[in-house]
């Protein structure tokens, strides 16, 4: 594993974990986003992922890099996974570790909102009756209101 | 000549992944004004480009030999 990738696989969360843990750490936050069924009252069949692969490994690396600076001694790891994705499935992990609790808590949190931010991946809901691309430009989909 | 590519919706739009443009030089914001026009419902507006993997600001100069990205909203996570 790299500290900073996209996958194609389901995502083994405690090579994250490990690869973040040592002596100095007293703290390891991890977090998952998932995939969710339900969105404002639409049912997702599934999602699909797709990322500029490049890019999106070098914008997470220097997300890793901004954390570290914020908040002196934390280490971070961060794996996004790409194609398609069943209900319940991880998409995204961020394991933080720091000397202390309060550090890897906030800068686990500083992560996914800059991923959702700058880093080029896109999701692609699937429903019964349709898909779409999601992004910013719409709050949520658009499905069955003409 | 300049590479292009498109990821998500703007694939979609364009009908394909990546092609290159026969160009020496020309800004980010002539690059997505030739998208709007070649592409409609491009969305050019809520489209960030990358230039060589980094964004780019629209007075940026593309020149022959670089790789951009149309980023449309991301939405990842």
């Amino acid at each position: 594993m790299k500290p900073f990738e996209i996958v194609e696989e389901p995502i083994d969360v405690k090579q994250y974990m490990d690869y973040v843990l040592h002596p100095s750490a007293g703290a390891v936050t991890v977090f998952t986003g998932n995939v969710r069924e339900w969105t404002h009252g639409v049912r997702t069949l599934y999602l699909s992922y797709e990322a500029y692969v490049p890019m999106a490994e070098k914008k997470m690396a220097e997300i890793g890099a901004e954390m570290e600076e914020k908040w002196p001694g934390v280490r971070v790891a961060i794996a996004h996974r790409i194609g398609e994705l069943q209900i319940s499935d991880i998409a995204v992990v961020i394991a933080v570790s720091s000397p202390h609790r309060k550090a890897a808590y906030e800068a686990n949190e500083y992560a996914i909102d800059r991923i959702k931010e700058v880093v080029p991946i896109w999701k692609k809901e699937i429903w019964e009756d349709g898909e779409e691309w999601i992004g910013a430009q719409k709050k949520y989909p658009s499905k069955g209101v003409e | 000549m300049i590479t292009l590519k498109y990821f998500a919706r703007l694939r979609d739009v364009a009908g394909k992944g990546e092609e290159t443009l026969d160009r020496e030089e020309l800004t980010v914001s002539e690059l997505l004004d030739w998208a709007e026009q070649t592409y409609p419902g491009f969305g050019a507006d809520n489209v960030q480009v990358a230039v060589n993997e980094d964004y780019a600001l629209k007075e940026d100069t593309i020149r022959s030999g670089d790789v951009c990205a149309f980023i449309p909203p991301v939405s990842g996570g």
